[in-house]
């Protein structure tokens, strides 16, 4: 029992209060498309699933949401007993069939087309993907526009797929389906939902 | 587990004062409220599908030990599932389960059949006897 | 022209002070405990959880309570309250045929193993009203009888070695919630079934009778009624195992119907199948006879009747949805009234310019 119960610490502490202040911060940023935000983390996952983002999942996922783990969160087994201990997540093996993907290495994943990207009829029913980045700083300078975004708002996330910003661009040309992001680096958190653009020419 | 989710929290409360223990521990989830879907199956034995939902209690708890234990019962009672994650978690250790088992568990599990017991004698006196008064083709003759 | 207005909180709060000034009633009268309700008007408290599609007593209790005994709107409360808990899971699909029955009665069979268990049933009784009951009688406990208890087999398993009824074998265990996916006719039987196990009683209850009554062509029997608890086992991924959180008392219902058989299957009978939260035998016949009628297409007969129409039986089955939209007809619909009564007038001109064109020629003729 022992190798479990250190699985099992670390959940929101005040669960409430907990989720519904990530749920804010997660809306916030969601609202902001492109705009980098602090975020108090309020879980303890085990490595290597950053405290932020085991907050995101404590608060987003439940058992009606299946959840895909790239290979290096999927093969941690204390992980997996903690996510579905602490957020009741249920995992599938397939992409296309997760409403959340946790990725903590962006650069290896499946192209995001993979993902469920929802119908004509119920976009909504597409995936959340939750990528851990090394940082807002560094990478490939990404500029976007679209709603939510007073003219224009750039940052160079480190650590995405090499080939993201034509990813990107296939991902808004399926709007109203495709995917959205929550990029997650430390303590900050940006989201780029599918209808915020990459500005043409300048990446 | 089954025993201790379907007894009584009163009772239990009861028994787990009189065995005196009081052991330090650390809530790891809950105690919490929420729903389960229940299923049952077409006909009885076919396909699965949802019935409607029902209210469950769960707690987990990690005594100072580092043993770990969890509860799960239908209803919304905290207390109840507090108790019964301590004592899960007890149960985890050899000498504490066969005290556990002999002051809580026997008792309210002896209660607990006992009840179903005077149920299913209740059902039978309403069993029906039948019994032939006239036949029809005896009738006929 | 009409003017947008605002106003109506003074009145509103009042109204709901009233609204508990009356639910509290006579205050020489003792209040309604809900151990009382819960215990003493269980077949109410049962119908609430079953069309709540909430089993917990308790809650049940107080919404009728809060209610003033209007069960809708107690059902209505208790879905409301639902919405507020977070879902942990899913339970193991019930072993009904594991139940601790406490009636258990088939209209096919007279001896089957088992026996005919008539538990505390209203049947047989003469439906005088007691008036003994107006206070507080002594009630004897119920009677009770050693050694006549025996496994209460099916009646399908009975039927079924001989390949006379069709059979049910489990398969999809990840049936759809009629919660999370949008209605899309036609529906699985599984999302029927759910719909139905929190469908109307009355409603279900008059469908059902259509289809004896001819509307649909069906000439049931009720191969078994079960009335008792089951066992709930949830799976906890902590423990990588199911485990027992309780028993809920259930009402389970197999009709069993004659079937014509078709170029591929022989005649045999066929089912429909209720169950329900709780003892209400009533609501899980009728349930039973609407999910027969509604397998019409998948047998192959045709669809002639309401009881038979996917969409008229789900979509209308639903009290909380039903009340939600007849009863919002008591909303101000000032604007719209407005816009009829225009064309009312309209019309009404029009007419009279007609009728008055009408006569002006009849007299120049």
């Amino acid at each position: 029992m022992q190798a479990e119960a250190s699985a099992l610490d670390g959940g929101f502490a005040q669960p409430v209060f907990d989720a519904q202040a990530t749920f804010r911060a997660i809306m916030d940023a969601m609202a902001r498309p492109a705009t980098v935000m602090q975020v108090d983390p309020r879980a303890v996952p085990p490595a290597p699933l950053q405290s932020l983002a085991g907050a995101i999942a404590c608060t987003l996922i439940d058992p009606d949401t299946p959840v895909w783990l790239d290979s290096v969160l999927g093969d941690n087994e204390a992980l997996r007993a903690w996510l579905a201990f602490h957020a009741n997540a249920r995992f599938v093996e397939a992409p296309a069939g997760a409403a959340f993907a946790l990725v903590a290495d962006p650069s290896a994943m499946p192209p995001l087309g993979r993902f469920a990207q929802g119908s004509q009829e119920y976009p909504d029913r597409s995936a959340t993907l939750i990528l851990q980045i090394e940082s807002f700083e560094g990478g490939a300078p990404l500029t976007f526009h679209g709603p939510g975004i007073k003219g224009t708002a750039s940052m160079a996330p480190l650590g995405l797929p090499s080939d993201f910003a034509g990813q990107w661009d296939e991902n808004v040309s399926r709007f109203p389906r495709g995917i959205d992001l929550i990029l997650i680096a430390g303590d900050a958190i940006a989201c780029l939902p599918r209808s915020a653009r990459l500005v043409e020419g300048e990446n | 587990m089954s025993i201790l989710a379907r007894c009584e929290t009163r009772r239990l409360q009861g028994l787990w004062a009189k065995l005196g223990l009081d052991p330090a521990y650390k809530l790891l989830r809950g105690p919490e409220c929420g729903l389960v879907m229940l299923r049952g199956r077409t006909g009885g034995t076919g396909e699965a599908f949802n019935i409607g939902e029902a209210t469950v209690t769960r707690a987990s708890v990690k005594l100072d030990d580092g043993s770990v234990g969890h509860a799960m019962a239908l209803g919304r009672d905290h207390l109840k599932a507090r108790l019964s994650a301590i004592v899960d978690a007890l149960c985890q250790n050899v000498e504490t389960a066969s005290l556990i088992n002999a002051e809580i568990i026997a008792p309210i599990s002896r209660e607990l059949d006992g009840a179903d017991e005077k149920r299913l004698m209740q059902t039978a006196a309403t069993r029906v006897d039948f019994f032939t008064m006239v036949r029809g083709e005896d009738d006929a003759s | 022209m009409y003017v947008s207005v605002k106003g109506g909180e003074a009145a509103i709060d009042n109204a709901h002070r009233l609204l508990a000034d009356r639910r509290r009633g006579d205050r020489s009268v003792p209040a309604l405990t809900l151990d009382q309700i819960a215990e003493q008007l269980v077949l109410g408290v049962d119908r609430v959880m079953s069309e709540g599609s909430l089993y917990d007593r308790r809650l049940a209790a107080l919404a009728i309570k809060q209610a003033r005994g209007d069960l809708i709107e107690a059902i209505f409360l208790v879905r409301a309250y639902r919405t507020t808990l977070p879902r942990f899971g899913f339970a193991e699909p019930v072993d009904t045929g594991a139940m601790l029955v406490e009636r258990r009665i088939s209209a096919c069979y007279k001896d089957l193993p088992g026996g005919q268990l008539l538990g505390p049933t209203f049947d047989y009784t003469h439906r005088l009203l007691d008036e003994a009951l107006d206070g507080d009688p002594e009630v004897e406990p119920g009677e009770t009888r050693e050694g006549a208890t025996e496994p209460v087999s099916r009646i399908a398993d009975i039927l079924g070695g001989e390949g006379l009824i069709e059979e049910e074998i489990s398969g999809n265990d990840e049936p759809d919630d009629i919660n999370q996916t949008p209605l899309e006719f036609p529906l699985s039987r599984a999302m029927r079934l759910q719909s139905l196990a929190r469908g109307d009683e009355g409603f279900l209850l008059a469908l059902g009778y259509s289809t004896q009554r001819g509307y649909a062509r069906s000439h049931p029997f009720a191969g078994e009624i079960r009335i008792g608890e089951v066992e709930v086992e949830v799976f906890m991924p902590e423990l990588g195992f199911a485990v027992p959180v309780g028993r809920v008392q259930l009402t389970e219902c197999q009709m069993v119907n004659q079937f014509k058989g078709s170029a591929k299957v022989p005649p045999q009978f066929t089912r429909g199948y209720g169950l329900v939260f709780g003892q209400s035998e009533r609501k899980a016949m009728a349930m039973a006879l609407c999910d027969r009628a509604l397998r019409a297409g998948e047998l192959g007969e045709d669809i002639v009747a309401p009881a038979q129409d996917q969409e008229f039986v789900i979509s209308h089955c639903d009290n909380v949805q039903a009340t939600g939209f007849v009863e919002h007809l008591k909303l101000p619909h000032h604007v719209d009234f407005q816009a009829e009564l225009g064309l009312v007038r309209t019309m009404r001109t029009q007419f009279e310019q007609a009728e008055s064109a009408m006569e002006n020629k009849e007299a120049a003729e």
